[in-house]
């Protein structure tokens, strides 16, 4: 079982681990959302440009 | 198909991961002289060496790349190496808050503190080197070598408390140590905890190495648009 001793900086450890995973997988679904949108406008704007030719 | 195997594997990560919290807080006992402290150790060590494989794995795919020229393995190196990071900051702070209770200070340019350091902003380096070169061939070339002579750090980093006298702990491991000097229970604990942050890691490259195509699919598509006008 835990003991008390140092347990405050054992938990910011794991806090501390856990947070830089999390901010990276914030990174990287909002990094998604953007690529699906850009890839969306250009091919949008491709296909405009094919039709007005 | 994708998709799911994706869901799986995240799933996989996750349930691996809860279930050696669950080992490490209430299975496992106390360390004698540190407390409760040691436990960021089964992150520390596992955060280390999922960086270092992800490091050895951008310089194989970076020579791959060299060798056939195929997009195919700089993307898997890009991808590769920025999944490294997050480990490897992740090794750098569980350390700093262990080295806080044990020795009393956040931080010293000791040998493997400063090399590993030095090592992580070299692979950041990396990062900006890419976002610094827009022609894609140049960019995939330069990077590729830049990440083969990277890796050098890495070996550097995990010799440096053999080939110094440091303030970080010596190796432990059975591997290196030939055994004795840490609890088995404790050892295949690190060894669980290493296969689920690699899983994790799994898991992370391959929506990197997605992104990472449909980047090179954007910068196709923006060329296409251009040649409109």
């Amino acid at each position: 079982m835990i003991e008390a001793r140092n347990f405050t900086y054992m938990f910011y450890g794991f806090a501390a681990a856990w947070t830089v995973i999390v901010i990276y997988v914030i990174t990287l679904v909002s990094r998604e959302k953007k690529l699906g949108q850009e890839v969306a406008t250009l091919k949008k704007l491709i296909a405009e440009k094919e039709q007005s030719r | 198909m994708r998709e799911k195997l994706l869901y799986g594997l995240g799933l996989a990560a996750i349930l691996y991961l809860v279930r050696n919290l669950y080992v490490i807080f209430l299975v496992l006992p106390d360390e004698l002289a540190q407390g409760a402290i040691y436990r960021v150790f089964y992150f520390h060590l596992p955060g280390y060496f999922t960086a270092a494989l992800c490091y050895l794995l951008a310089g194989i795919f970076s020579a791959m790349y060299l060798i056939t020229r195929k997009w195919k393995w700089d993307s898997l190196a890009a991808a590769i190496t920025e999944v490294g990071l997050p480990f490897a900051a992740m090794n750098l702070i569980t350390g700093m808050i262990w080295g806080r209770i044990i020795w009393g200070i956040w931080w010293t340019w000791d040998p493997r503190l400063t090399s590993a350091l030095i090592s992580a902003l070299i692979y950041a380096g990396y990062l900006m080197l890419r976002q610094a070169i827009p022609d894609p061939t140049e960019r995939a070339k330069n990077s590729a070598v830049m990440a083969i002579f990277a890796f050098a750090s890495v070996i550097f980093t995990y010799k440096s408390n053999e080939w110094f006298r440091t303030q970080h702990p010596g190796p432990v491991l059975s591997i290196r140590t030939g055994g004795g000097t840490i609890d088995p229970q404790m050892e295949w604990m690190l060894a669980h905890n290493l296969f689920a942050l690699l899983l994790l890691a799994g898991l992370l490259l391959a929506i990197r190495w997605r992104q990472e195509e449909r980047q090179r699919e954007i910068e196709s598509l923006r060329r296409e648009a251009l040649s409109f006008s």
